[in-house]
């Protein structure tokens, strides 16, 4: 099976990857770059603990192919924070309890992230909405809905 | 699996056509890549549509219509605002499919080529009187979108055949549509029954009106008896039970996991019920 040679930008940084066609966007960003953020709870679309963005639209990565990657921008938890201070929605996160295992945790934020940057005073039943594509086994969403709404309201100042 | 990038739907449908084996178009994946990680469909040839100029732009046509392209996804749909304010029960079945995340990439294409009878913008598109441009080998041709589905998982396109633009007709004045589908949830499952309803009113009578079942068949319905049943009324109380007995009446439904027969023939009822009430009164200006 040949491979395909990718150049994207990921977080800002040119990266360079040699991908199997088959291999999905969320298996590169994992096994090829190291960045294990992103995480594949389903690898069917369903629960969007893989959520990046590409091109500045909310994905899920293990519905993107790495080879579709080519000349696209990509961000992933791992550009979230600025030289290690947290982003307000991660401080929400971690101050309102927000998450026990964590694994939903870098799809949460990643996709309440884009909703802020689209529209930054959503309403509550907006957030829900927007994030019905994120499943989280442990936390029961509500703390995980006032962390976001807290987060928008800090950052709207 | 190979996977190619052409530059024309040209050389796109020369590459499905000289295929061997199993070929996919790649739009946004949504399906495919489920397929494919699943194991029930591994493509020998993935023919990625997202490099052909002009498959991600939202066009009006010369008379007043709007041309698709077969990469706009459904956030970008819903981003139109003339589109939706001319077509809101099209964004509005394409909008139910999946999630903010799916939304990114699905397209309305990929959701008819897929072949599901539960397809969610496939009713709106079929009520619309939606036509598909398909390139072949031997050139292009436009189709009808209800001829487009063939049973589950199967549509009409001959090897070799990709659909290159999508078209929705001009909508015109004292016009509306509407979809509604039924799931036992409220966001991420799979229609139940889903029902679609576009009509023209001349003052407060209907005029003119074509009606879609999902769900309730192996492929949509484009029902002429739901659209008999309105045409020339107002639709009040006697319009709205004729509409609701000729949806029933049309359904060849399946039991499954997702609710009975008799509970699909029942809700498709209701819903064409609820869907012309909706589309008539955007038809009167309301707005979506
Ligand atoms: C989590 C999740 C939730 C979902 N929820 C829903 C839902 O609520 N309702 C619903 O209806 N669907 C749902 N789907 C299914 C899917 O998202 C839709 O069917 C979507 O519209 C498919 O579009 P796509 O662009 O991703 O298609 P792709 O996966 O790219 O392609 C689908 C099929 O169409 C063919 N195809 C694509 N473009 C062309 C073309 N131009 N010419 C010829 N053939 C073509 C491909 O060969 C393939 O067989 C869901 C999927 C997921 C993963
Ligand atoms: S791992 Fe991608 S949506 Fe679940
Ligand atoms: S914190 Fe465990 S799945 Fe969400």
């Amino acid at each position: 099976m040949s491979k395909i040679h990718v150049t994207t930008t990921v977080n800002g940084d040119t990266v360079e990857f040699l991908a199997d066609p088959r291999e999905t966007l969320l298996d590169c960003l994992r096994d090829k770059l190291g960045l294990t953020g992103s995480k594949e709870g389903c690898g069917t679309g369903d629960c969007g603990a893989c959520s990046v963005t590409v091109d500045g639209v909310l994905v899920s990565s293990c519905l993107v192919l790495g080879v579709e990657a080519q000349g696209k921008s990509v961000t992933t938890i791992e550009g979230m924070d600025k030289d290690g201070e947290l982003h307000p929605l991660q401080r929400h996160f971690v101050e309102k309890a927000a998450l026990q295992c964590g694994f939903c945790t870098p799809g949460f934020l990643v996709a309440a992230k884009a909703l802020l940057d689209k529209n930054p005073d959503p309403t509550e039943t907006e957030v829900r909405y927007w994030l019905a594509g994120n499943l989280c086994r442990c936390t029961g969403y509500d703390k995980i809905v006032r962390a976001v709404m807290d987060a928008a309201a800090e950052m709207r100042g | 699996m190979r996977y190619h990038t052409p530059a024309t739907f040209a050389d796109a449908a020369t590459i499905a056509a000289s295929a061997q084996g199993v070929t996919r178009f790649l739009a946004g994946g949504t399906d495919v890549l489920v397929q494919l990680r699943a194991g029930s469909v591994l493509p020998d040839d993935l023919i990625d549509l997202k490099h052909i100029p002009e498959v991600h732009s939202i066009t009006r046509t010369a008379d007043g219509g709007w041309r698709i392209g077969v990469a706009v996804s459904g956030a970008s749909l819903g981003a139109n605002k003339d589109l939706v304010a001319d077509w809101p029960g099209v964004v509005e079945g394409m909008e139910l499919v999946g999630s903010t995340q799916v939304q990114g990439r699905a397209t309305l294409t990929g959701n008819l080529c897929n072949g599901s009878p539960a397809a969610d913008s496939v009713p709106g598109l079929i009520a619309a009187g939606a036509t598909v441009t398909v390139t072949g080998p031997s050139g292009t041709r436009d189709v009808a979108v209800q001829d487009i589905p063939k049973g589950p998982g199967k549509t009409n396109l001959k090897a070799g055949e990709v659909i290159s633009a999508l078209t929705l007709p001009a909508r015109g004045k004292n016009a509306g549509d509407a979809y509604l589908r039924f799931i036992p949830r409220t966001e991420m499952d799979i229609a139940v029954v889903g029902v679609a309803v576009s009509l023209r009113l001349d003052g407060d009578k209907v005029a003119e009106a074509r009606v879609a079942l999902g769900a309730v068949a192996p492929t949509v319905l484009l029902s002429d008896a739901c659209a008999k049943a309105i045409v020339g009324t107002t639709l009040d109380a006697k319009a709205l039970d004729a509409l609701g007995a000729a949806a029933s009446g049309e359904c060849n439904p399946i039991s499954d996991k997702r609710g009975t027969k008799e509970f699909r023939i029942e809700v498709a009822g209701v819903l064409a019920r609820r869907a012309a009430k909706i589309a008539y009164d955007r038809a009167k200006g309301a707005k979506a």
